[in-house]
């Protein structure tokens, strides 16, 4: 019994940190049909910006803000300079994002240093709750926590703003709403700038989790983000919790009972999802 | 004294490499319906996805209230105050019908309100299903929506293209009835391939012909003028 709580937290952990990439990735889509492969590399520069702060303050949670604010940044000038030119051409985007990715994750070892880093979680998340048998680490509960009240807010604001109500409906029929005198383009540039602050707190997260954190995690985390993005549907934040809680949990327990297969399992489960209902398990497109 | 509220002159538009409008001139006076006519494919669409903004021109201008609007994105022509009705009516089919109408609310004032009332009096079926799906109404209740959700967004012109389509005959017959009352609030420019309710409901008419004006002239003209309406209408 403690073997599966252990293994179920664990899993959901994963997912809410996949969770924070992939909810920002989808949305990117849904609402611009952008595809943005350069998405892990800001979670990769929230985890080293925002352990570097921690480091140099001694405070976890100015790590946290400093990750976010590195994200923020980030999104502003990945927008502007890099999605900005290619709007329209998913054959450019995947190319010039892919591209960005690299130098991304390049420039990390520029800065930081080409070799990992290591990171810990704060004094007050350290250790464990013990309940019966079944020890519960603090850290992986604070992420959960964390992913959780991320999703609450984030679905607050789709669901009772204006700027919400812009996203939900731009996601259907982005056309339509410019027609009706919106200007599409700045609420995407907030919901970039937001899906960026996103990936780099899921970072900054994941740093003291894995104890480690170095330059290519960004690229193995997107991976998992895009399989999520596809198993959601492209465009639902909601589809983006569940799906991205599912890898987490079967990469998880793969991981434990058929180590071989812990890999191939979120691919298997994308291809399902392809074949039996392409649309994703969320999908907004199209109607009721 | 009669006011030109649109004016399109020479209008020419591409989509991709194609060479959609050749010549597209009209004038749209203020408080008339201007009904365009013209086979399928003849550019009626492309026309008022030239006027949004949605394909702009390359050539020629478009004149709204006196101002050149040719090359402005489509939210600002819609903050000068044109509302488009497209063909495939552009419904949000998971947001509700309140939130359909929300989406074209810039503001929350006074005059907000007074259209609001006013547009679902007209409408009372919008108010019935507030919090339905748009994507379960039916399909006049999608076209009655969309035709109110354009005039929320403080429309002095609405662009309606082919409210017809696809309805039953005694729903089209409703949906011109309303389109008849919306004539005291705005001027329209309404495409319509239903020839008895665009010479019902219409006052002018330009038919345009492989993305050209070919000819103008008043309705009740054309309803007599059978050859017109055999050579570019097919309507015998
Ligand atoms: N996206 C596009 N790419 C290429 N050609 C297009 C595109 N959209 C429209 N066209 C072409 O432009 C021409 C005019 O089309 P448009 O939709 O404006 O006609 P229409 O008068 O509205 O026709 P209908 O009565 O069938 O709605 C047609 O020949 C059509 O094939
Ligand atoms: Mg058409």
């Amino acid at each position: 019994m403690d073997l599966f709580f252990n293994l179920a937290i664990n899993g959901l952990a994963t997912g809410m940190l996949i969770f924070l990439l992939a909810s920002g990735l989808t949305l990117i889509f849904g609402l611009m049909d952008v595809l943005n492969f350069a998405h892990g590399g800001l979670f990769a520069w929230g985890a080293f910006s925002g352990v570097w702060v921690y480091d140099l303050t001694g405070s976890f949670t100015i790590g946290v803000l400093g990750a976010i604010v590195t994200g923020l940044l980030l999104g502003v000038l990945t927008e502007w300079l890099i999605i900005k030119p290619v709007y329209g051409n998913h054959v450019q985007q995947i190319l010039i994002t892919l591209g960005f990715m690299l130098v991304l994750s390049e420039m990390l070892k520029v800065v930081f240093g080409p070799n990992p880093i290591a990171a810990e979680p704060p004094a007050g998340l350290e250790g464990s709750f013990q309940l019966g048998d079944v020890i519960l680490i603090k850290y992986r509960l604070f992420i959960i926590l964390i992913g959780a009240l991320v999703y609450a807010i984030t679905f607050f604001i789709l669901k009772k703003t204006r700027v919400g109500l812009i996203v939900r409906a731009g996601v259907m029929d982005k056309e339509m709403v410019q027609s009706l005198g919106i200007n599409i383009r700045f609420v995407f540039m907030l919901v970039f700038m937001a899906g960026s602050a996103l990936a780099a707190l899921g970072g900054i997260l994941l740093a003291p989790y894995s104890g480690v954190i170095y330059a290519e995690m960004g690229m193995e985390f997107a991976i998992l983000a895009f399989i999520v993005v596809v198993i959601g549907g492209m465009g639902s934040f909601t589809g983006s919790l569940f799906a991205a809680i599912l890898v987490g949990l079967a990469q998880a327990f793969m991981a434990y009972y058929v180590p071989s297969l812990s890999l191939a399992v979120n691919m298997l489960l994308m291809a399902a999802v392809l074949i039996f209902r392409p649309q994703g398990l969320f999908s907004l497109k199209g109607g009721a | 004294m009669m006011t030109t509220l649109l004016k399109l002159e020479g209008i020419e538009t591409y989509i991709d490499q194609f060479h959609i409008l050749h010549d597209v001139g009209f004038e749209v006076p203020k408080g008339e319906v201007t009904v365009l006519l013209g086979r399928n494919g003849a550019g009626k669409t492309t026309t008022l996805r030239t006027i949004m903004g949605l394909n702009p021109a390359t050539q020629g201008s478009v004149t709204f209230n006196g101002k050149d609007i040719t090359k402005l994105p489509p939210y600002k022509v819609a903050k000068e105050g044109i509302g488009y009705v497209p063909e495939d009516q552009g419904i949000f089919g998971d947001l509700t019908v309140g939130e359909n109408m929300r989406v074209a609310m810039q503001k929350e004032d006074d005059s907000t309100h007074e259209r609001m009332e006013w547009v679902l009096n007209l409408f009372p079926d919008l108010k019935t299903f507030w919090n339905k799906p748009g994507g379960q109404l039916s399909g006049g209740q999608k076209q009655m929506l969309a035709i109110a959700r354009a005039y929320m967004n403080e429309s002095e012109l609405l662009l309606i293209d082919e409210p017809s389509k696809g309805l039953a005959p005694i729903v089209v017959e409703k949906v011109m009835e309303s389109i008849q009352e919306m004539k005291e609030k705005t001027t329209i420019v309404l495409v319509e391939q239903n020839f008895l309710m665009a010479s019902r409901i219409g006052d002018r008419f330009y038919i345009l012909d492989d993305g050209q004006t070919v000819h103008q002239g008043q309705m009740n003209e054309l309803e007599k003028d059978e050859s017109l309406k055999k050579k570019y209408l097919g309507i015998a």
